[in-house]
């Protein structure tokens, strides 16, 4: 495996919105060469938030994820796509520590965020979700008023100042583009909302505590269209200020928010790339099997 | 043409669901009868019956209600319509006659007449008088006679009551007063002996409790002068009723409490009547060993019993099923927990009874006598029964209904719920507390409904831990610190079983056992319905399309 640091000069042109895909081929052709299963992994970015190494992950027995190593940018959407069972929620829910949770996982292999391991006993577990904060595939709001929902991350934190509680909800209401729906409202209960309304209130309470990078599992799958189209909408909004990575098996969506894309396939990084390349050209036949439709 | 004929299952399914409908139109049958007899039998025993005399063939005139009809069972008639019919009749007058009930054959009955100034007394001793008004007297003079008799009666009477409500003022309120007082002063007395200072000192601190308590004994040799002034005042004038036989008798007025000419009344009078007594039932004190008056303490004893109980159930059953179903490593050794606490609920509760007497009454409630009520000793304060005891036993006989059902409310907390909270960077704690729990909460509740039905009904442990027949104070009260929680109680389980059979009138309290079930029934569901309401209204705040 590749260092994600070390890049060549031409992929680091990946990272902008205009990247011509040929510039990125090269001169190869064919999609099998072994220069070219390297650069299929390696999108190169420069200063990535997050570097995941070699991690592999057996849920028992039963190995789910098996020596992936990719780095994420900051500020830019990353989307983890692949076939059911594939192994992007569990990659996902490693960012966070959530397969903690999980007695049977055991996990080898290392997640860098920043300058630190994630996996370091010394790291504050609690302190670490608030700064990878998540949205989860079924909205949850919390059985509580929509202010409280908000509220929550910061009151965990020790915030209790009204005005500064107040100022919170409206920023990441405005942010989640929800103010104007549930303004008047605020002291109803969330679980009133509609879908689409509700999985707004969970990207809002996920910013509102301010984290670095927010992670989407699958956050449309139970939305509309036109919900789900808010919720991209919103995410375009929010690059400027975090780093989002989304899970997803809907592959235009994929294609329409994402800036790189990773595809996953049975537990095994297959490819990842700047995601206007990766759907125009993948580099992998299994990629392109799976991106026209072949499977999964 | 012949009808489509149903396949195998479909005919199956159909008989099958005709049954499940049987089996619930069969309890609610049960329920509809069990309150259907509870509210007939309990409620006809406030309905005044007219009074009847009847004359038999003896000679003998009798005076009273018939309460029940009847035939006599005996072996040598076999044909049933033949069998001699008889009526029960109430005669009341049983400082006359010795007995409240008669039973005659029709057969010995030559006259029935229903005589309209038939008067019934409703006394504060010796049950009710049936007979006739003759005069009102003071000493040997009279008052009233013939048609000033009733208006002169009902203005004395209500003078009657009024001094009446006064003397239970004093009695309740300031004799009440002055004697906890003197008995601050006894203890006070009794701890500087047990302090046992030096002589001089415990000479001057003594004298200091003399010079208190004098004046509270003068105080209290004042009240108790004035009430048997006052009682002097209540039975001057008597009220002299002739029986249906001839026997005059003269009855103290302040001693009645309530008179009636129920042939006289009308429809509207009975309902008011009626009403009124429904009151005096659930309002007053019980007299006469608990054969008359009212059940209040019995419904207050059993209502506040129940509260402490929820009290002290719910925390400790909800922390329990906390760290059976969130902390502890699921396997058998909580699986076996698990059936155990289950299993708990099957133990007889007198033997809850008899472990909250050996550990709350003598272990507990004895070290705390010692500890903190020495100058009471040899008379106990916490190491006897009372109703703190009697709530914490029954708090563990409803324990597991608690877990059960909390244990079941957390399960059905989505994992996603609790994931949203972590991922927030709450700690497992936070989430528990803040967001578990609060989701859970209408299944906590319903626990805590299961647990007060069932121990609002429950006498058996009681009667071991500070259930008594007649509580000479209710646990609330004026004095310092106002909840005694060491005083015995009244309980409407136990009451029913008093009345039932324990009663020196066994005939005349039958009604009362089912007027006091149906109180009981009402009580439970009044609390029940209480704790729906919140129930609902957490439903209400938490329900939405997700949950």
């Amino acid at each position: 495996m590749t260092d994600p640091n070390v890049t060549t000069t031409g992929d680091t042109e990946l990272q902008g919105d205009t990247v011509d895909g040929s510039a990125l081929m090269g001169a190869a052709g064919a999609v099998t060469t072994p220069q070219d299963a390297d650069a299929a992994l390696d999108p190169g970015i420069e200063d990535p938030i997050l570097t995941i190494e070699n991690l592999s992950l057996w849920y028992g027995d039963t190995i789910a994820l098996k020596e992936i190593s990719m780095g994420i940018p900051a500020r830019q959407i990353t989307a983890f796509i692949g076939p059911s069972g594939c192994g992007k929620s569990t990659l996902l829910r490693c960012i966070n520590r959530l397969n903690d949770l999980i007695d049977s996982v055991r996990i080898t292999g290392d997640i860098r965020f920043e300058d630190g391991s994630i996996y370091d006993p010394a790291v504050d577990i609690n302190l670490l979700r608030k700064r990878i904060g998540m949205v989860f595939q079924k909205s949850n709001p919390f059985p509580k008023s929509i202010y409280e929902n908000i509220a929550y991350g910061l009151r965990i934190q020790g915030v209790n100042r009204k005005s500064v509680l107040d100022d919170a909800v409206e920023k990441s209401l405005r942010n989640a583009a929800l103010w104007d729906e549930v303004k008047d409202r605020l002291s109803d209960t969330a679980l009133g909302l509609s879908g689409g309304q509700q999985q707004r209130l969970c990207i809002a309470r996920a910013i509102a505590v301010e984290p670095d990078v927010v992670l989407f599992d699958e956050p449309c799958s139970a939305l509309d269209p036109i919900a789900t189209a808010k919720i991209e909408e919103l995410m375009q909004g929010l690059k400027s200020q975090y780093t989002q990575i989304i899970v997803t098996h809907n592959m235009q969506q994929a294609s329409r928010v994402s800036d790189l894309t990773a595809f996953l396939y049975l537990g095994e990084l297959v490819e990842y790339g700047a995601t206007d390349q990766l759907f125009i050209k993948p580099r992998k036949q299994q990629t392109e099997d799976y991106i026209t439709g072949r499977f999964g | 043409m012949t009808k489509p004929r149903l396949s195998r299952t479909e005919a199956l399914g159909r008989s099958l669901t005709w049954l499940c409908g049987g089996a619930l139109a069969l309890n609610m049958l049960l329920v509809v009868a069990l309150l259907g007899l509870l509210v007939v039998n309990g409620g006809a025993y406030f309905w005044q019956r007219d009074l009847v005399q009847v004359s038999l063939d003896d000679g003998r005139r009798l005076l009273g209600e018939v309460h029940e009809r009847g035939t006599v069972s005996g072996t040598e008639v076999t044909d049933p319509a033949e069998l001699p019919t008889r009526i029960q009749l109430k005669v009341g007058n049983r400082d006359l006659t010795g007995t409240d009930f008669l039973w005659i054959l029709d057969t010995a009955i030559e006259s029935t007449e229903s005589p309209v100034e038939a008067m019934v007394l409703e006394r504060l001793e010796w049950g009710n008088f049936y007979g006739f008004p003759h005069e009102l007297r003071a000493g040997d003079e009279v008052l009233a006679r013939g048609g000033e008799l009733l208006p002169a009666l009902r203005a004395l009477h209500a003078e009657k009551v009024r001094l009446r409500e006064e003397m239970k003022g004093i009695e309740k309120g300031a004799i009440g007063d002055v004697n906890f007082r003197i008995e601050r002063q006894r203890l006070a007395q009794r701890r500087l002996e047990l302090e046992a200072p030096p002589a001089a000192e415990l000479e001057r601190r003594l004298a200091e409790i003399a010079r208190r308590t004098e004046p509270l004994q003068a105080e209290y040799d004042e009240l108790a002068g004035r009430l048997i002034e006052l009682r002097q005042q209540l039975f001057r004038e008597t009220l002299v009723m002739e029986a249906a036989d001839g026997t005059e008798k003269a009855i103290p007025v302040g001693a009645i409490v309530r008179f009636l000419q129920p042939n006289e009344m009308g429809v509207w009078d009975k309902t008011a009547l009626y009403a009124s007594r429904l009151w005096e039932f659930a309002a007053d004190d019980p007299r006469e060993s608990n054969t008359e008056g009212g059940i209040f303490p019995a419904i207050f004893g059993t209502v506040m019993m129940v509260f402490l109980m929820s009290f002290a159930v719910v925390p400790l059953g909800v922390l329990a099923a906390l760290y059976l179903r969130e902390y502890a490593k699921q396997g058998p050794l909580v699986r076996m927990v698990r059936i155990a606490v289950n299993n708990l609920a099957g133990v007889p509760s007198i033997v809850f009874g008899v472990f909250g007497l050996g550990f709350f009454v003598y272990l507990i409630g004895g070290t705390i006598d010692q500890l903190f009520y020495p100058e009471a000793l040899p008379t106990p304060t916490f190491g006897t029964g009372g109703i703190l005891w009697g709530a914490l036993t029954l708090a563990l006989l409803t324990v597991p209904v608690v877990i059960v059902a909390t244990e079941e409310g957390l399960a059905a907390v989505p994992r996603i719920m609790r994931e949203g909270s972590l991922a927030l960077g709450a700690t497992k704690w936070e989430t528990t507390w803040k967001v578990v729990v609060p989701a859970a909460a209408p299944g906590i509740l319903t626990g805590m409904i299961l647990a007060m039905a069932r121990a609002a009904g429950e006498v058996a442990p009681l009667m071991i831990v500070g259930m008594v027949k007649l509580a000479p104070a209710l646990p609330i009260d004026g004095h310092f610190p106002f909840v005694h929680l060491e005083r015995k109680f009244m309980h409407l389980g136990f009451h029913i079983y008093d009345v039932g059979f324990q009663s020196p009138n066994v005939e005349a309290t039958k009604p009362l056992v089912f007027a006091t079930a149906l109180l009981l029934i009402l009580v439970v569901t009044a609390m029940n319905l209480v704790a729906i309401a919140i129930r609902n209204h957490l439903r209400g705040k938490y329900a939405g399309s997700a949950v």
